[in-house]
């Protein structure tokens, strides 16, 4: 399958002199859901700043389409769609109008620019809005617009840039509904984010940036396999007494709350066996935390993992 | 039809929009200053200070008037509408876009001459109302019309890629325009300044401009019509090779 998107040893220098990228290089192929991981600070804005001409990169390569951006960068740039983390609309402006601009921007006529702006605010449910001016949108309404000016122009890419901060988790439901679809249907969906849920719910393969490097590229089951471990949280019984000596690493945190942490050799079912043979009734069992959110903090920290 | 000329119309039209929607913060305030300064300078005072190289002093002051209303509408136009875009980053829309710089370019500053221009038509409507216009050479008064809008649609430009702040936006046509273009000689011909001054006067740019547009208007003019041409066109093209070198080279954390 061919690359969307190629990043070759992409470096960025800040006039401040923060080295924001120390040589990135990562291949996004055509339709993939891939997502861009990493803390705050760590490069993914710089990365996607880059691929769309808001920031100068200081040396490497980055290919969109077959398209590089140093020869002609409009025409790369085509065929990108973008969801900045920031609101970035004029707020005086109705929403429809904001969409239309957007599509003249990329060349695309205005009939046809209000064709498709009407479905798209019916996808992205705000078509009873498409009068008003954008700043009289909440918070996860206006992420909504954002999603819907990035593909009036069709792209065959697109990049979200946390895309649901600071949306409910209902909206943010609807919106991994919308995006899921739009990657079914052949779009190429970049997308950072903080949310380790939405990555493990959405994304095929991911990459996780610290410190402006690359350290982890591969596809989502393939990180996770690398996580040897999963954290439990055990809702019992009153506690009379507890094991001192355990093959299990348990920890009591209340009188009826524990929390178990199994290695890749043992099951669930040992552990509950072993409980319930020392007098301790589990009756609820509780993932401790999400599995990738684990395993980024364990590969951003530096943890074994 | 190509996208780049699709684009330049988008931004066209969305400026123009604007403009329009807030048409008594843009074309209403200029209508009512240039009256007031036609009732006081060319009604009130004007009868005591005579005419100027045989025009009636409201006459030689129309002219001035009107280029002073395109000068400071096309330069806040731009100002504004560019910081303000900044300041939303909704410029971010037209920066990761497939449009080119020159596109960007042109298209503010188009929004910037026909502000300017249409602002500057409306007070030589009003200016009928006080003193015949009879004009003395059409090419002239339109060219340097368009010019001087471009230029200081260009410098407006500038301005707000520079500017980081609101404050940022008054300063330059508070401290610099306003006081060049009161002394560029639009109440005044600057044979009337001491030698002293009137030397000082050839230092500001503003004075070739409006002599070139008086001279355009009524065939008056301190300075020589050819001179003034070369230096606005000199001008122009500078403050738009710094416009495109700087959306180039980025500006204000943007392209940087």
């Amino acid at each position: 399958m061919s690359n969307a998107i190629e990043i070759k040893d992409l470096k960025k220098t800040y006039p401040n002199n923060i080295n924001a990228l120390k040589g990135i290089s990562l291949n996004i192929q055509n339709n993939d859901f891939y997502g861009l991981l990493g803390p705050n600070g760590a490069g993914k804005s710089t990365t996607i700043s880059i691929i769309v001409s808001l920031v100068k990169k200081s040396s490497g390569q980055v290919i969109i389409n077959g398209q590089d951006i140093d020869l002609d960068h409009s025409a790369a740039k085509q065929h990108i769609g973008i969801v900045p983390q920031e609101f970035n609309f004029n707020i005086f402006e109705p929403c429809q109008q904001i969409i239309i601009n957007q599509a003249g921007y990329y060349g695309v006529e205005r009939h046809i620019a209000e064709q498709r702006c009407d479905q798209l605010l019916s996808e992205v449910g705000l078509m009873d809005k498409k009068h008003l001016p954008a700043g009289s949108l909440s918070g996860g309404l206006k992420r909504r617009l954002m999603i819907a000016r990035a593909l009036i122009h069709q792209p065959s890419i697109l990049i979200l840039d946390e895309p649901t901060a600071g949306v409910d988790i209902s909206l943010r439901r609807q919106m991994w509904q919308i995006l899921k679809e739009k990657n079914q249907n052949g779009l190429t969906i970049i997308l950072t984010t903080h949310y380790l849920e939405e990555a493990e719910q959405l994304c095929e393969n991911i990459g996780i940036i610290n410190h402006g490097q690359l350290i982890e590229n591969t596809s989502k089951t393939g990180l996770l396999a690398q996580l040897n471990m999963e954290s439990y949280l055990l809702f019992c019984d009153p506690i009379e007494s507890f094991p001192q000596q355990s093959p299990f690493s348990i920890q009591q945190i209340t009188n009826n709350k524990l929390e178990a942490t199994l290695n890749s050799n043992q099951s669930i079912s040992e552990l509950i066996h072993y409980l319930t043979q020392h007098q301790i009734t589990i009756h609820r069992i509780q993932n401790k935390v999400n599995r990738l959110e684990e395993l980024f903090v364990n590969l951003t920290e530096g943890a074994p993992i | 039809m190509n996208g780049q000329i699709i684009g330049l119309k988008t931004i066209v039209r969305r400026e123009v929009t604007r403009l329009i929607r807030i048409w008594r913060q843009t074309i209403l305030p200029p209508i009512i200053t240039s009256t007031l300064y036609f009732l006081i300078f060319g009604n009130f005072i004007g009868d005591r200070i005579g005419d100027i190289e045989n025009t009636s002093y409201l006459s030689f002051m129309v002219p001035g008037l009107i280029l002073m209303t395109v000068i400071t509408n096309s330069f806040t136009n731009v100002s504004s509408t560019v910081f303000g875009a900044k300041f939303q980053k909704s410029l971010e829309e037209l920066l990761v876009s497939p449009l080119k710089n020159t596109t960007i370019l042109t298209g503010y500053i188009l929004s910037g001459v026909i502000r300017g221009c249409m602002t500057g038509l409306m007070v030589s409507i009003v200016s009928l109302f006080f003193a015949p216009i009879h004009i003395y050479s059409y090419a002239i008064s339109i060219i340097s019309m368009l010019l001087t809008s471009i230029l200081f649609s260009l410098a407006g430009f500038i301005n707000a890629l520079y500017a980081k702040s609101f404050d940022d936006i008054s300063i330059l046509p508070t401290f610099i325009l306003t006081p060049l273009t009161y002394l560029g000689g639009v109440f005044y011909s600057v044979s009337l300044l001491p030698p002293l001054w009137q030397q000082i006067s050839y230092f500001n740019p503003v004075l070739y401009l409006i002599n070139l547009f008086r001279y355009g208007f009524i065939g008056i003019s301190d300075i020589n019509t050819s001179y003034s041409l070369i230096i606005l066109t000199i001008f122009t093209a500078l403050f738009w090779v710094l416009s495109l070198h700087l959306l180039k080279k980025g500006f204000a954390g943007y392209r940087t």
